[in-house]
């Protein structure tokens, strides 16, 4: 008998995900898990990846919805296209979790994270980072003699790039909150 | 009608409403509140416990036995960390247990107050929820709760805890019909398109197998109704995982025996040969797969489970359902039928002629000493022999005692054998053997136990005595750590370190001093004799059977190898585990 040949997403109810398992590609996904806003409901989610040993690259959490009692993690993972499949179902199968949405699978998406840096410095890098900061749209939110404090919003990649811009221009300290997430459209 | 009572008097009433009788616990300073409760009634039977270990695998054993939740009271600290072994074992096994314990009033919650420990945060890992309650008026709604968690989806368990001063306070009190419970409700029926494919594979299959698990079990007795019908229709051979034992009859025509390390030289090579395996409510555990890369090459995998993290977990299914067995495999059936219930009987013919030649190999013959010592593969075929026919349920402790049990005691019907599968937990079966017989005080209970484990949790004969539940302890008495001495025999040079039994107890005479009768056999000529006595005994019984010191558990898959590498007997047994091998447990 041969193996059965099933097309991805055979049926649109399918919870299942039908490639090839034995990918080793490592893969980014990006998840948004709605779960009970309860106390403990983060230490359970993040046990789950520690328990069994997946990767957490970046994870925001905060209360969505205050009369639902409902909070989102987002949270963005890496692993092969197993792992991730077994992510969203130990995820899933949380009593606290109401859904879990993979906005990498499910289309196109916007992602945004919130970074403050502080850039020590004076004569030409001041004014060298304060021009790369217009560049990049970010804020100048506290200021002395010798530090700016830029606040930014973008991608992480965005966030990274402004990063190693200030990297020689005298950055100290970078403060970031993980990446939000959000399906586009409706 | 909105009812006021205290937060204790709560959990008696949301208990009752649960319809739960029996209750196993052990009283603390956090849980008084309860117990003055508990003892103001007499609709719940408290048992009363000698170790909190020893509640949760009473608990199992209840639960497994009558496929109703068990319920366990303890109190705050190490009432609660000592039934940690027992919570894990039965999320391993998914036995739905709900386990209620006492903690520190609110107001002392973080201050390291008298026996407070974070009970919530050392059992999250464990349970499949579980509730820290910190108002009266909260309480009913969450044991409810609890109760829908535990027995919904795959079973679990589940813990509520419960500080003194909400057990203190006044409430409202919420009817078990009145609490909405919360959005959890795992989905039951199959996807129609998956069951079509099943059923087309299962027309057309060459060589099919049945792999079922304690998912069958656990679905209930439609499940398992449903199962032998369909075993029953197209003749398609069946074997079980340790936790599947009984959901298809032993002495039933399709029957191969258990599957795995340990399993049946037939079960495994229909495993490994078939060409379209139907996994029911099985989970492809270690135990089972053996190596994964050479785990059944040829065949198409069916895969049935309501948890849809066990599909694709290990082995990838080319038709995963995601399912209730007894809704799927129903539903699966009357399809099936409707389309003329075809098999292809000419290719099942010749399957079951190969499958007859493995039979044949008879993996699991002994020769019996005939006299001293005692063969233990020959005291379990005594034992089946003359139980044969009774009202029978029997627990196990863990190790060649219990693959053994597995492998010579025969199970007609689910609900009969209780083992301690996923996690291995030496001490399980003594507790566990109370547990059923207090659910069937009238049925023959017996825990086929080693020495070794069974004296890990021995002082619950304590409660045996006091409730006269008239448990068998049939001891198999290697004076070894049996499977620990065979892996040292088999990958550590003959060296066993720490595997023998030094300083052992007189059985016979631990027996007379819990107040039970004692009875030791060495010989093979006295052992039906003997095992008689045992079972004319109105009474908890610890029977000392001296067993041969250093048997080993065939047939054997060993670590890292493939279904058709086994080891039949002790020849050949020195290095066939490879270095990839001996990394694995």
């Amino acid at each position: 008998m041969s193996p059965l040949n099933i097309q991805k997403g055979a049926s649109k109810h399918s919870a299942y995900d039908l490639r090839d398992p034995n990918a080793e590609v490592i893969e980014t996904h990006t998840l948004a898990v709605i779960v009970d806003n309860e106390s403990g409901v983060l230490a359970r989610v993040i046990g789950l990846f520690s328990a069994r040993g997946y990767n957490i690259d970046s994870l925001t959490v905060a209360e969505v919805d205050h009369l639902g009692h409902l909070s989102r993690i987002t949270v963005v993972t890496s692993g092969t296209p197993q792992v991730i499949v077994q992510i969203k179902a130990q995820l899933e199968r949380m009593v606290v979790v109401h859904r879990v949405h993979d906005l990498t699978m499910e289309g196109p998406n916007v992602q945004r994270e919130l970074a403050l840096f502080k850039v020590k410095g004076r004569g030409e890098a001041r004014i060298e980072a304060l021009r790369l900061a217009e560049i990049f749209r970010a804020n100048v939110v506290d200021s002395t003699l010798e530090s700016f404090v830029f606040e930014m919003t973008g991608t992480p990649q965005k966030v990274d790039a402004f990063a190693e811009l200030m990297q020689p221009l005298g950055l100290i300290e970078v403060a970031r909150t993980g990446v939000a997430a959000i399906s586009r459209g409706v | 009608m909105t009812r006021q009572m205290t937060g204790a008097k709560m959990v008696i009433e949301a208990l009752k409403d649960q319809g739960v009788d029996v209750v196993f616990g052990y009283p603390g300073g956090a849980v008084l509140p309860i117990y003055d409760e508990m003892f103001q009634q007499n609709d719940i039977k408290h048992i009363l416990v000698r170790h909190e270990q020893g509640a949760i695998h009473a608990a199992e054993g209840y639960a497994r036995s009558t496929g109703k939740p068990g319920v366990v009271l303890v109190t705050s600290g190490p009432g609660a960390t000592n039934t940690v072994t027992g919570i894990v074992d039965a999320l391993m096994d998914s036995i739905p247990i709900v386990v209620l314990t006492g903690q520190v009033p609110t107001f002392m919650i973080g201050s390291d107050a008298f026996q407070e420990g974070d009970t919530v945060g050392i059992t999250r890992p464990c349970t499949k929820m579980n509730w820290l309650v910190k108002e009266t008026d909260k309480l009913a709604g969450t044991i409810h709760e609890a109760f829908h968690v535990a027995t919904s989806g795959r079973p679990g368990p589940v813990l509520v805890d419960i500080p003194k001063d909400v057990q203190f306070a006044t409430g409202i009190y919420k009817e078990k019909a009145d609490t909405r419970t919360s959005h959890y409700a795992p989905r039951t029926k199959g996807d129609p398109e998956m069951i079509a494919r099943m059923v087309e594979l299962i027309e057309t299959a060459e060589r099919p197998v049945f792999y079922t698990g304690g998912g069958v079990i656990n679905s209930g007795d439609r499940a398992t109704q449903v199962l032998r019908d369909w075993a029953e229709a197209t003749g398609f051979p069946v074997t079980s995982t340790l936790m599947g034992l009984g959901c298809y009859p032993a002495s039933g025509k399709s029957w191969l025996g258990m599957l795995g390390m340990h399993g049946t030289y037939q079960a495994n090579w229909a495993m490994h040969d078939c060409d379209l395996m139907l996994n029911i409510g099985a989970r492809f555990d270690d135990r089972i797969t053996g190596r994964i890369n050479a785990f059944s090459p040829e065949s198409t995998k069916v895969h049935i489970d309501i948890d849809p993290s066990s599909l694709n977990k290990v082995i990838h299914t080319h038709v995963p359902i995601i399912g209730d067995v007894a809704d799927v495999l129903e539903e699966a059936f009357a399809l099936w039928k409707s389309r003329g219930g075809n098999v292809n009987r000419e290719a099942l013919v010749r399957w079951w002629k190969q499958i007859d030649e493995w039979r044949a190999v008879d993996c699991l013959a002994y020769t019996p000493t005939g006299g001293t010592p005692i063969r233990p593969q020959h005291a379990l075929t005594r034992l089946e022999a003359l139980t044969k026919g009774m009202d029978r349920y029997i627990t196990t402790e863990v190790g060649q005692h219990q693959m053994w049990a597995a492998q010579y005691l025969g199970f007609d019907g689910p609900n009969r054998w209780m083992t301690s599968g996923g996690l291995g937990t030496m001490g399980y079966g003594v507790p566990a053997s109370i547990g059923v017989q207090i659910a069937h005080p009238d049925a023959l209970v017996i825990n086929v136990a080693g020495e070794a484990s069974w004296l890990m949790n021995m002082q619950e004969m304590g409660t045996a005595m006091q409730y006269k539940a008239p448990v068998k302890q049939f001891i198999m008495n290697n004076e070894r750590l049996g499977m620990v001495r065979q892996w040292q025999e088999l990958l550590h040079g003959e060296r066993y370190s720490s595997s023998w039994s030094e300083s052992l107890p007189d059985f016979v005479k631990l027996a007379e001093a819990f107040g039970c009768k004692g009875i030791r056999c060495d010989s093979e000529d006295d052992l039906d004799e003997a095992i008689r006595e045992m079972l004319a005994y109105d009474g908890p019984v610890i029977f000392d059977c001296l067993v041969e010191k250093h048997e080993n558990c065939f047939p054997m898959i060993p670590s890292g190898n493939a279904h058709n590498d086994m080891l039949l007997g002790n020849a050949e047994t020195q290095g066939v585990i490879g270095a990839k091998g001996a990394v694995l447990v």
